[in-house]
């Protein structure tokens, strides 16, 4: 048995998992178009390397990264998730927080799902880890937990000693990773191992799993002793937010990831089990990534359940096949502690939905009237990173940004634990979110002024530089033709002399 | 002769520290001013010259010398007005005295059919945002483009429109969190949720 530590704070909440758990992973629908966003990851968007009216196959890559080489700048392809046509290259409507339109290629589905080639990489043991990371990079794999970084990125060997697959879940009502477990996990051992080759061998590999899961774990356990891998299946305890990356980091081997930094500075990568089943799908398999787990859960669904969703799928497509109830008032994607609500249900499913939270009135809480807060710190206690939430949030009420920043706002994971605790029911992770983006732009435009101020520079230096050339072309001119005159004068004096002479 | 002593001491140390000031002095001279440094990062860098100043640097420098107000900066509006008044220990007054009002940031676009190829825009263009040349079309640099606006005046052919920037996903910013005050708001706001969404 091994030793586990505790992170602070962390709250005990209800799972309501049971809704959704009890019935296997199904396939979705093939939908008549499906909508593909060229930005689902965190970094760059991808750029479109198919035309309108092409027809596409299934796994085909249909958007790039910039100067097709994903390793310059955070992003990674997107591929087509059906066969079909390209219909449209065009804004439409992404599962984000504005609810704003970004560009998306659309494909009219043929309903023949025909696969594009796939080419299989079975025997990357024989071969350098690179071979490995570059088949990785190309089937466009994110981590799957929700955050979305290109995985790659992650899968560097860089001094990593210990890889940790994150079966925690931690956030209430999603249970994808608890089914996939429960149905696959004989691929998700696979893909760590995969994993751990194109880390150059990690000495150690767990896969962490909340001990709310005991099926998924005995299931875990028992294909880890039958194919005797070298990985230790731990159960952490049920608090939230385990799933957290540095939670988890912190409670398994009680090491602490210092500000700023990634975990791969202490020597640990933590990818999540659905990438680990995405990574054995590209690289056993020749997949791209074109579909995921989502959980449809919520008491406006008849059968809330896991679906196989191809990406890009409409999001009212696959609450349609789950059954929809009617009077439904509220659709949050990403989990009731850390997402965010949509204004409607006609946006595609990505690569970061890991959950569709549908309610009807009876189910959402009428939020208490925000008292004023009473600084009673119960905030402090239940904040998993150690921030003090009550100054946050009095730092962002006021708009004192560089005290915010002072307080380590950067650091904050939006866990929601403080505005869980607080009791004046305040919303605490409003304020911050609010207050990070208005850094963040301000960033940007201090940025923006810098260029322009740049420029205004060179252009003063450069019409400086302009009326100085002219001057002096002017000057030589005048030197030339004075010059040139007084010659002629001359000539002309000594002309007339000498004809006055004779 | 203690008298002769102590002023000689004294003349002696006034004489040492004022030749090591005045090599300091030397030393450690710092080209240009500080203070217009540090105004010049506050105000917006549009070089829009709605001051009545040509370019952000000379504001700054009339700004510095006292001879100025903080409150003529129209892109840089409230924040940069109390920015300023912040750092100089000044009082803070509000921005719209000459009729002038915070301006949203905009990008100016050549409509190019209409463009004859002038070269005026160019010349007016404090940041060289905009590409051509004589009897060409001419483009703006949408990257490089700070919505000045002194493009709009000098085009012949009233070709050049100033757009605000659209709102895309990834300068969208959170709101500020608006939270009900009184259970009537409380009310009204849930009423509002209540209506069926899909």
């Amino acid at each position: 048995m091994i030793e586990l530590w505790q992170f602070h704070g962390g709250i005990k909440l209800e799972g309501h998992k049971s809704l959704s758990n009890k019935n296997p992973i199904v396939q979705a629908n093939i939908p008549q178009f499906l909508v593909l966003p060229l930005l689902q990851h965190i970094g760059d968007p991808t750029k479109p390397i198919v035309e309108v009216g092409e027809k596409v196959l299934k796994g085909q890559m249909i958007a790039h990264c910039h100067e097709h080489d994903c390793s310059k700048r955070i992003s990674t392809p997107v591929h087509a998730s059906s066969s079909g046509t390209i219909v449209a290259i065009e804004p439409r409507a992404v599962p984000h927080p504005s609810g704003l339109r970004a560009p998306c290629i659309v494909i009219e589905t043929d309903g023949q799902d025909t696969w594009f080639e796939r080419v299989p990489l079975t025997d990357y043991m024989e071969l350098p880890p690179s071979v490995a990371r570059t088949y990785i990079a190309q089937a466009g794999i994110v981590g799957l937990g929700g955050a979305g970084f290109p995985s790659h990125l992650k899968l560097k060997p860089e001094g990593i000693d210990t890889l940790i697959i994150n079966g925690a879940e931690c956030e209430p009502y999603i249970t994808c990773d608890d089914r996939l477990m429960r149905e696959e996990p004989d691929k998700i051992i696979a893909g760590a191992s995969i994993i751990r080759h194109v880390l150059g061998g990690a000495k150690r590999c767990i896969i962490a799993i909340e001990d709310n899961k005991a099926e998924a774990y005995s299931a875990l356990l028992e294909t880890a002793q039958q194919q005797q891998e070298q990985v230790e299946i731990i159960q952490v305890p049920t608090i939230y937010p385990m799933g957290g990356e540095k939670q988890l980091i912190h409670v398994l081997t009680g090491q602490e990831v210092e500000r700023g930094k990634l975990p791969a500075s202490i020597g640990i990568v933590v990818h999540n089990v659905k990438t680990a089943r995405a990574v054995y799908r590209a690289v056993q398999q020749g997949q791209a990534l074109i579909s995921r787990i989502v959980t449809v859960t919520g008491n406006g669904i008849k059968n809330p359940q896991n679906l196989e969703v191809r990406l890009g799928t409409p999001m009212h497509v696959v609450i349609e096949q789950c059954g929809r109830k009617s009077g439904i008032k509220r659709l949050i994607m990403g989990g009731s502690m850390m997402g965010f609500a949509l204004p409607n249900d006609d946006m595609p499913i990505v690569k970061t939905t890991n959950s569709l939270i549908v309610s009807r009135n009876d189910e959402i809480e009428t939020p208490s009237l925000p008292m004023p807060c009473i600084r009673c710190g119960a905030c402090a206690n239940a904040c998993p990173i150690h921030l003090l939430p009550q100054q946050l949030y009095w730092y962002a009420k006021a708009k004192d940004f560089k005290k915010v920043r002072d307080y380590h706002i950067f650091d904050c994971i939006e866990c929601g634990c403080c505005a869980y605790e607080c009791p004046s029911h305040i919303p605490l992770v409003s304020y911050y979110r609010y207050a990070k983006a208005e850094i963040i732009a301000s960033e940007r435009d201090r940025k923006k002024a810098d260029l322009a101020r740049q420029r205004h520079e060179f252009r003063t230096f450069r019409l400086k530089r302009e009326k100085a050339e002219k001057a002096t072309r002017h000057k030589q001119k005048k030197a030339v033709s004075d010059n040139s005159k007084e010659t002629a004068i001359k000539a002309a004096l000594e002309k007339s002399k000498a004809k006055y002479d004779t | 002769m203690i008298e002769i002593i102590a002023i000689g001491a004294l003349g002696g140390l006034a004489c040492l520290f004022g030749l090591l000031l005045g090599y300091a002095s030397v030393r450690f001279k710092i080209e240009g001013d500080p203070v217009v440094d540090q105004i010049d990062v506050i105000l917006p860098q549009q070089q829009c010259g709605k001051c009545g100043y040509p370019g952000c640097i000379t504001y700054a420098e009339a700004i510095a010398k006292k001879e100025e107000e903080i409150n003529l900066c129209p892109p840089g509006g409230e924040v940069a007005m109390l920015a300023l008044a912040d750092l100089l220990d000044r009082e803070p007054k509000p921005l719209n005295v000459n009729g002038m009002e915070e301006t949203l940031s905009l990008l100016a676009i050549i409509d190019e059919s209409t463009c004859i190829g002038c070269t005026l825009c160019i010349q007016a263009c404090p940041v060289d945002a905009i590409l051509g040349a004589p009897k060409q079309m001419h483009t703006v640099i949408d990257r490089e483009c700070t919505g000045c606006e002194l493009c709009v005046a000098p085009c012949p052919v009233n070709c050049i429109k100033m757009v605000e920037i659209p709102q895309a996903v990834d300068t969208w910013k959170w709101p500020y969190p608006i939270v009900p005050l009184t259970p009537e708001d409380q009310e009204s706001k849930t009423e509002e949720s209540m209506e069926p969404l899909l």
